[in-house]
């Protein structure tokens, strides 16, 4: 572990009933890295995302966050400590406008009570401005304000995404957990994710993502994890992982071969 | 009074309020010119608005059934009825024990919340249900072995709203016009309804509603977006629960009388479906689903009856029966044409300052 460290995973073990869903992974993700989680379906990425949010508790070993163990926190601590997700089966606050999911997100950094809000205090007054202000600036900073006012579940696929990745923002982490954000985007709205996913580490957010895109994971994972039945098999930077026999076999020798030949 | 409409005609908005302050000041002398049942019908049918908005905090906000609802408007009831009334011969002053009664109320919504955090939909439903039963069935037999509710024959005699000698029971003469006591109640009704609705309006636009909000979308998603859903599931049950509270213990002063009867489950069933009539989570629609589910059977009574014995000469059918086929009839056309209610929850839609066309 070196102080450039922002998360640490060490030994991390997860079984579903006789599944072995995840034994023994380890790695550690520096500050302001992009860091790739990938491998074939069912390899584990989504699971281990789970325990590192808190929504599973892991069997064994144990996530350190800025130097502080994550173990036992219930979600909603871990994302006071600074981890927001994104989720592969998009989860958003469907019939709430755009603009209020994210102000939603504001919710762990702000502190109005039962009584604030029903006195509207000055204090509750000026929060309540500045969540709006700033939810307005995060759909912005994504690209779908002009989307601000309508349902969440009427914007496109491709802005629900980009909503998604607001929400979690609004939530000021030090670390961004994407699970899939490409999936399902056509070749324009990966283009533009990159950007934004650019953008974001270039302000300052770590982020860890999990994508089956591997054009994307490659021209814009500084290092990538490769997981297969719940095992890393390979880690390092994304020119050397895809090189990693291992890692074709874990595909089948198919998909990154052909991706990557493509890209 | 702003907080309570919001438009872009603030001119229209001020005519709306005075016209609505209006209406609500004469209608009780109108209502006594039909008859003084009708102040009393009316009163009633505040005192649902009351719940269902109660209720609303629980199901429409938090997206968490609860179908015992009816027991913590008993709670109100008989904490008021205990401290009020000659079965103890205690005789606190109402504005002493409305709170105590929300607060008794608010703890036994925190003691059906925690058992139940972790279910949703029809178990929660269940559960709920299976509550509002052992809360009317312990009023039923707690006369034994020391009679504290005095079990099914309920607590009688209990006493009205007092200021001092100002009494809300009798009739006063003002001006020429005759204050009865319903009319009392229903000023002091319509006082503590507009303190609610403006409550629950401000509630709802705050960062607590968007958390109800929230957990009501997805629970995992608003887990993982740092909400600390056990601490806002609670809150909802409390604040639910401390509103039926204060129904309850007006409901005890109104009445006069009290007992199990009044808190059986098809009452816990009829707010729930004021609630899903109007509008689930829309604070007016379940005001409009509270007001026609309880005007509606009253016209019905004494219209059906008479109607019948005008045309045929005699009452074929019972007006109970017709009310409970047009109920049935309602709510299954509801479900088809408009199952997020009447007035459904609405998009809210926010102008910012700062925000431009882009």
């Amino acid at each position: 572990m070196s102080a450039s460290d922002l998360l640490v995973a060490q030994g991390i073990t997860k079984r579903f009933g006789g599944v072995q869903a995840l034994s023994g992974v380890d790695f550690s993700i520096r500050q302001r890295e992009i860091y790739g989680l990938i491998g074939p379906n069912g390899a584990g990425k989504t699971s281990l995302f789970n325990v590192l949010t808190g929504i599973y508790e892991a069997d064994g070993g144990q996530f350190t966050f800025e130097d502080k163990p994550l173990t036992g926190l219930k979600p909603h601590e871990v994302a006071a400590r600074g981890i927001a997700r994104t989720f592969q089966n998009i989860r958003l606050f469907a019939n709430l406008s755009a603009l209020e999911n994210v102000m939603i997100g504001r919710h762990v950094r702000t502190h109005a009570t039962v009584f604030g809000a029903v006195f509207r205090n000055a204090a509750t007054r000026a929060e309540e401005k500045a969540i709006e202000k700033r939810g307005y600036a995060l759909l912005e900073y994504v690209g779908v304000e002009r989307r601000a006012n309508d349902l969440a579940r009427h914007l496109a696929y491709g802005d629900q995404r980009k909503l998604e990745i607001a929400r979690a923002l609004a939530t000021d982490p030090r670390l961004l957990a994407l699970d899939e954000p490409a999936a399902g985007m056509n070749a324009t709205e990966t283009a533009a994710l990159r950007s934004l996913l650019e953008n974001i580490r270039r302000d300052g957010t770590t982020i860890l993502l999990i994508e089956h895109d591997m054009k994307l994971v490659m021209s814009i994972c500084d290092r990538v994890l490769v997981l297969d039945y719940g095992k890393k098999i390979a880690e390092g930077v994304a020119a050397a992982v895809q090189k990693d026999p291992k890692v074709i076999a874990a595909y089948l020798g198919g998909d990154v071969e052909l991706d990557v030949a493509r890209a | 009074m702003h907080a309570l409409i919001e438009t872009r005609h603030p001119a229209m908005a001020k005519i709306g309020v005075v016209l609505i302050a209006v209406v609500l000041a004469v209608l009780p002398f109108a209502l006594a010119g039909i008859g003084t049942a009708w102040v009393r019908i009316t009163n009633l049918a505040i005192l649902y608005i009351l719940l269902s908005l109660g209720l609303n905090i629980v199901v429409g906000f938090a997206g968490l059934l609860d179908l015992g609802y009816i027991a913590f408007y008993a709670v109100g009831a008989y904490v008021y009825a205990l401290l009020a009334s000659p079965h103890f011969d205690l005789h606190l002053p109402f504005f002493v024990i409305l709170p105590i009664g929300a607060l008794v109320a608010c703890m036994f919504g925190v003691l059906l919340g925690t058992p139940t955090l972790k279910l949703r939909g029809d178990y929660l439903a269940i559960v709920t249900l299976g509550f509002g039963e052992i809360i009317r069935i312990f009023l039923n037999n707690l006369s034994q072995p020391i009679n504290i509710t005095n079990g099914p024959q309920g607590i009688t005699l209990i006493d009205p709203f007092r200021f001092g000698t100002f009494s809300f029971a009798k009739s006063e003469t003002v001006a020429g016009l005759t204050f009865s006591g319903p009319i009392k109640y229903y000023y002091l009704l319509v006082i503590v309804v507009l303190v609610v609705i403006v409550i629950n309006l401000r509630l709802q636009n705050s960062r607590i509603g968007r958390a109800w909000e929230a957990i009501r979308e997805d629970e995992i998603a608003a887990r993982s977006m740092g909400i600390n859903t056990r601490n806002m599931k609670l809150l909802a049950f409390a604040m639910g629960a401390s509103f039926g509270g204060v129904a309850g213990g007006m409901f005890s002063a109104i009445q006069g009388f009290i007992s199990p009867e009044s808190f059986v489950l098809v009452e816990s069933v009829n707010i729930l479906a004021m609630v899903v009539l109007g509008g689930m989570g829309n604070i007016w629609g379940v005001i409009l689903g509270a007001l026609l589910l309880s005007f509606v059977p009253e016209v019905l009574r004494y219209t059906v009856g008479p109607a019948q014995q005008a045309i045929f000469g005699r009452t074929l059918i019972d007006p109970e029966v017709i009310r409970m086929l047009l109920f049935g009839i309602t709510l299954v056309a509801m479900m088809l044409f408009r199952p997020a209610g009447i007035l459904p929850s609405a998009l809210r839609k926010r102008e910012l300052e700062t925000a431009r066309p882009a």
